[in-house]
């Protein structure tokens, strides 16, 4: 063919089918995203502190490992509320003269999406600490330690904050102090929150959700009760280990706690969904609004507080879910006072 | 030493778990830093062994008597010389004949002790002192600086020594040379020269289309037996076929091909050795604590180094012999091919030292370095782009033939990928991330694939010497590939945020893809029809063959993964790092290297031990099985364990012993391409001057054109 025997008309051609193919599959359909969305109203502009910490994220590679999407299928929901939508991007523009837009979604899920993480943890101690090493408040973590975010001091000074780190982990007689880029870091961290929809958008679904199986209708009244241990490690485990032990001087113990054993467990739930920080005198960390920021219902509460009290040597009478919420609605009259 | 990382992924855990989670290898950790000395140490002890035995060796060997040469040893090397050969020790055995001089063999005498004989070295040993100072970290410090020219030195003296022993080899051989020569000149012998006459006569032969009337004899009386294996006994591999001589090539384009050979190996072994570290931080996440060695700054360094490094310099290495050999004309320009090769090097290496500096262009995969550093790349593929078209625009065949039709298109559209993944104004938002998966895929489909099947599509048929079963399929494989190839990008963000609708066009993409593939596959395995047997006989074949394989099995696994049920368990999970290293390695590595075994002995008339293309084989594709398959099995278990709603930790936890075997796979990966950077060293610069017989002739060339040159 004389199309093929010509170089120019034979390499003209290839180009153009692959630049008209590549318009219509990438740059229209970028340029529309772009034109059409706008961040949503709700949706806060990250902090100065924040903006470094996010250009500390992008040059440590964490996306490698951690995605920020929460895609629409049931699996996903743990990492969100709802899924993510083309309007939680629209905020990511060019970071400067250097380099390109980091939207870091991300393709591999190594370590759990961040989408949510400043809702899911919001407490800075237990950031700092992971930082430092994630294997002190998750053993079985392969992350990485960015340990050079830290300096080792004899004393602290007075503006210093000092990391809950185990005496193991570090020199006799020193501590640990973060640097100004690990606070950055953690402060982009705390501030990765879902956007809540305005009022009146229709929430996009979870697909594929689990169709409740057979074995669990004919166990009747337990079918789809939460899972005391599930739930535990998904929201609790992080900072209370799986032991139930804390981290000396960082996250008390559950075990033989007197809250935890409490025959009238007010204060318990309260503290599950409202956060505590009764103990810093001694040194641990502000226990954050658990419950209510992962929106657990009263029969979540129960299970867990069912594990914890029956768990690790701990033997106190279970909870009733009833119990449980005669307690939430006592707080919630009491916090709306 | 090589089996150094193997031992360190196969027992990692009592290695490198330390005790308190701090770093094993730090500036302030003792266990590193003895870590180390103990390595010097050790290393000095293997070098200062290997010397003890070299020079004991050499001992004997200049003590020895002067060999005596086995008379029916020569019997079989005049069996085996060329008519040439014959031809020049006959006339120059006439001229000697004519003058009854006896220079000759005071010629070969002087030539034999000019080598100097040079002393034994005795070996220096130096011993650590174990003692509690080891405590402390700074005389531990000491302690490695003071080794480390140490074991310098005495590595540098087990490099001479091994040449000083290189050398006496080659004198013995020479020695036995000259003892070949002296019974060839010997005149009392009429033998000889009868037999020589004979086999002259014989090598002289042509068919005259009557042999089969001829009484038939079981010698070899008429020279058709050729590629005698002289040295019997069992061998350890399968003797294969060695590559034929072929018509010169210019040597300035030998030498730009094997500069981008040579370098395309170099960031192999950079590439993977980083590989390897990152797989190993897996195993062992506290093995160091450094910011430029963290995992998420290494891993670009590796990926970036294998994809421009390594491939790309490789295929345009191979490009660079293909495009002009099948236009049947000279490279349009060496000093453009010159450029292109210094650029692309400068941008990996600098891309390498800013992503390990922290300096990135924002997290899109494979377009992590910024863009001056790409520029540099982009700059390097226009001047090819140029160079090739030159090329192809004068040459001398009417048609062009479809290795140029793959490999120009892929430099093309490498560029336009570059351009629309670094031009700022579609890259707002979910922009971005469009792009990322349109630049990401189209990298590894638009570029290395394109161009690897031009490669192909050259030596294939050229190594199986037959043409290529149907140009036609070729043609159809070229245009749907680009027409389904273009789609497929967004099937990394299925059941993301971005448009539904270009999320299903790129799942259908991705199905198309089955007929380039399925045309591609069915072309070179009927290529391949009626020269199976080949395979066994070749040290090449067996390399083009698990590419073949693996395009077509890796590919097509692509395609499964595209679909929303599959991502359902798949997405997010290692399954797509297996997929990768299955195709990126699987197909491009393995064509390369079948390239580069197929095409450096022809450039430089030397040819790497069959022992070691071996090992490099079958390390490779062994390593590249055991990473792959427990990675796809463990994730495929993570999959289900994300659906089961456990929590993520457990499937941390799960993943350790497939992340393990894929420490272990990965060390045989790169254990090979130590034998593959060997063998690229013997085909490149290797020195073959211990082929007797060659050397006998040339000797005897020699002293005849002094003789002339005295007269």
């Amino acid at each position: 063919m004389e199309l093929f025997d010509n170089h120019k008309s034979l390499y003209r051609t290839a180009f153009l089918l692959f630049v008209i193919l590549t318009l219509f599959v990438a740059i229209i359909p970028a340029m529309n995203n772009q034109r059409n969305n706008a961040p949503l109203p709700d949706a806060p502009v990250l902090s100065p502190a924040a903006v470094k910490g996010k250009a500390l994220f992008v040059s440590n590679g964490c996306v490698a490992c951690h995605t920020q999407q929460v895609r629409n299928v049931d699996m996903d929901k743990k990492w969100g509320s709802r899924p993510s939508i083309a309007a939680d991007y629209a905020d990511n523009h060019r970071t400067d003269f250097w380099r390109n837009t980091a939207t870091l979604m991300g393709t591999e899920r190594t370590g759990p999406d961040l989408t949510d993480i400043g809702t899911r943890q919001p407490s800075e101690d237990w950031h700092l600490t992971h930082l430092f090493n994630p294997r002190i408040v998750a053993p079985a973590s392969v992350m990485p330690a960015y340990s050079w975010l830290f300096t080792e001091k004899k004393e602290a000074a007075k503006n210093d904050v000092v990391v809950k780190i185990p005496d193991e982990y570090k020199e006799d007689g020193t501590v640990i102090v973060a640097t100004l880029q690990a606070l950055q870091l953690v402060a982009y961290l705390k501030e990765l929150k879902q956007v809540k929809l305005p009022d009146g958008t229709e929430t996009p679904a979870f697909l594929y959700a689990k169709k409740p199986s057979a074995a669990d209708a004919t166990t009747g009244a337990a079918a789809g009760a939460p899972e005391g241990t599930t739930l535990y490690a998904n929201n609790c485990q992080s900072c209370h280990q799986q032991n139930g032990e804390g981290l000396k001087g960082a996250f008390p113990s559950l075990k033989d706690s007197k809250i935890v054993l409490d025959p009238e467990p007010l204060q318990y739930v309260n503290i599950i969904m409202n956060g505590y920080d009764g103990r810093v005198s001694e040194g641990y960390g502000v226990m954050p609004a658990v419950g209510a920021n992962a929106n657990l219902s009263a029969e979540d509460v129960t299970a867990i507080m069912n594990h914890e009290r029956t768990s690790w040597g701990n033997n106190a009478p279970k909870v009733t879910v009833e119990q449980v919420r005669k307690y939430l609605e006592e707080i919630k009259a009491k916090g709306t006072k | 030493m090589r089996v150094l990382p193997v031992l360190l992924t196969a027992v990692p855990l009592p290695l490198f778990a330390t005790p308190r989670g701090r770093a094993f290898f730090s500036t302030d950790s003792v266990d590193g830093l003895l870590f180390i000395l103990l390595s010097l140490v050790i290393i000095l002890l293997i070098v200062a062994i290997s010397l003890k035995v070299r020079t004991s060796m050499m001992r004997t060997k200049n003590t020895a008597k002067p060999p005596v040469f086995d008379t029916t040893r020569f019997n079989e090397y005049i069996s085996a010389l060329s008519s040439k050969s014959i031809d020049a020790y006959l006339t120059l055995k006439k001229k000697k004949q004519q003058k009854e001089s006896n220079v000759l063999k005071a010629l070969l005498l002087v030539l034999l002790t000019g080598g100097a004989y040079s002393m034994p070295v005795s070996a220096q040993q130096i011993d650590a002192k174990p003692s509690s100072l080891l405590q402390e970290t700074g005389i531990i410090i000491t302690l490695i600086l003071l080794l480390i020219p140490i074991v310098a030195g005495v590595i540098l003296m087990a490099v001479k020594v091994s040449a000083l022993i290189r050398r006496r080899t080659r004198e013995t051989n020479l020695e036995e040379a000259t003892a070949f020569a002296d019974y060839l000149t010997d005149p009392h012998d009429p033998v000889i020269e009868q037999a020589l006459e004979q086999r002259k006569k014989a090598l002289a032969y042509h068919l005259h289309n009557s042999e089969l009337a001829g009484n038939a004899d079981a010698e070899d009386s008429r020279g058709l037996v050729s590629n005698i294996n002289i040295h019997t006994g069992l061998s350890v591999v399968a003797q294969k076929q060695r590559a034929k001589p072929r018509p010169a090539v210019d040597p300035a384009l030998s030498k730009l091909v094997m500069w981008y050979l040579g370098c395309a190996a170099f960031w192999l072994l950079f590439g993977t050795t980083v590989g390897e570290y990152v797989g190993i931080k897996f195993v062992s996440p506290d093995v160091d604590h450094l910011s430029w060695l963290s995992f998420g700054r290494l891993r670009p360094v590796h990926t970036n180094a294998v994809f421009w490094g390594w491939a790309s310099l490789g295929m345009l290495g191979l490009g660079h012999y293909v495009v002009p050999r099948v236009s049947n004309v000279p490279l349009a320009s060496l000093k453009q091919g010159r450029w292109s090769l210094i650029l692309i090097n400068a941008a990996v290496l600098l891309g390498s030292v800013s992503l390990m500096a922290g300096i990135n262009n924002g997290g899109g995969e494979y377009r992590e370095y910024i863009w001056p550093i790409q520029l540099l790349f982009g700059i390097g593929l226009v001047i090819t782009l140029y160079n090739f078209i030159n090329t192809i625009a004068v040459r001398t065949t009417k048609e062009i033939y479809i290795s140029n039709w793959y490999i120009v298109a892929a430099v093309m559209f490498a560029l336009v990928i570059s351009v629309v993944a670094y031009v700022p104004w579609w890259q707002d938002g979910l922009g971005e991330t469009i792009v990322q998966g349109y630049y990401m895929h189209q990298g590894v489909g638009m570029w290395f694939m394109l161009f690897t099947l031009g490669i192909v599509y050259y030596f294939l048929p050229q190594q199986l010497n037959k043409p290529i079963y149907s140009y036609s399929l070729g043609i159809l494989a070229f245009w749907a590939q680009i027409l389904f190839y273009t789609l497929i990008g967004t099937h990394h963000f299925v059941f993301s945020a971005i448009p539904w609708w270009l999320q299903t066009v790129a799942i259908v993409g991705s199905v198309g893809m089955i007929i380039p593939v399925a045309a591609g596959t069915t072309n070179f395995i009927m290529t391949f029809r009626n020269g199976w047997y080949k395979i066994a006989s070749s040290y090449t074949l067996p390399f083009f063959l698990v590419g073949i394989i693996f395009y077509f099995t890796g590919s097509l696994q692509g395609t499964a993964e595209a679909f929303r049920s599959t991502n359902l368990i798949w997405h997010f999970t290692d399954f797509t790092v297996a997929h990768s290293h299955l195709t990126m390695y699987g197909i491009i590595s393995f064509f390369l290297w079948a390239g580069i075994y197929a095409l450096v002995p022809r450039l430089s008339g030397k040819e790497a031990p069959q022992i070691t293309v071996g090992a490099h084989f079958w390390l490779a594709l062994i390593g590249l099985l055991f990473y792959t398959i427990p990675l796809m099995y463990g994730s495929t278990l993570k999959g289900i364990m994300w659906i089961q709603e456990k929590p993520f930790i457990e499937s941390v936890i799960m993943m350790a012993p497939y992340w393990l075997w894929r420490a272990i796979g990965g060390s045989l990966m790169w254990l090979s391409h130590l034998f593959f950077a060997y063998n690229l060293y013997r085909m490149i610069l290797g020195d073959d001057t211990t082929d007797v017989k060659g050397a006998a002739i040339a000797r005897l060339n020699q002293s005849y054109s002094e003789i002339e040159s005295t007269l």
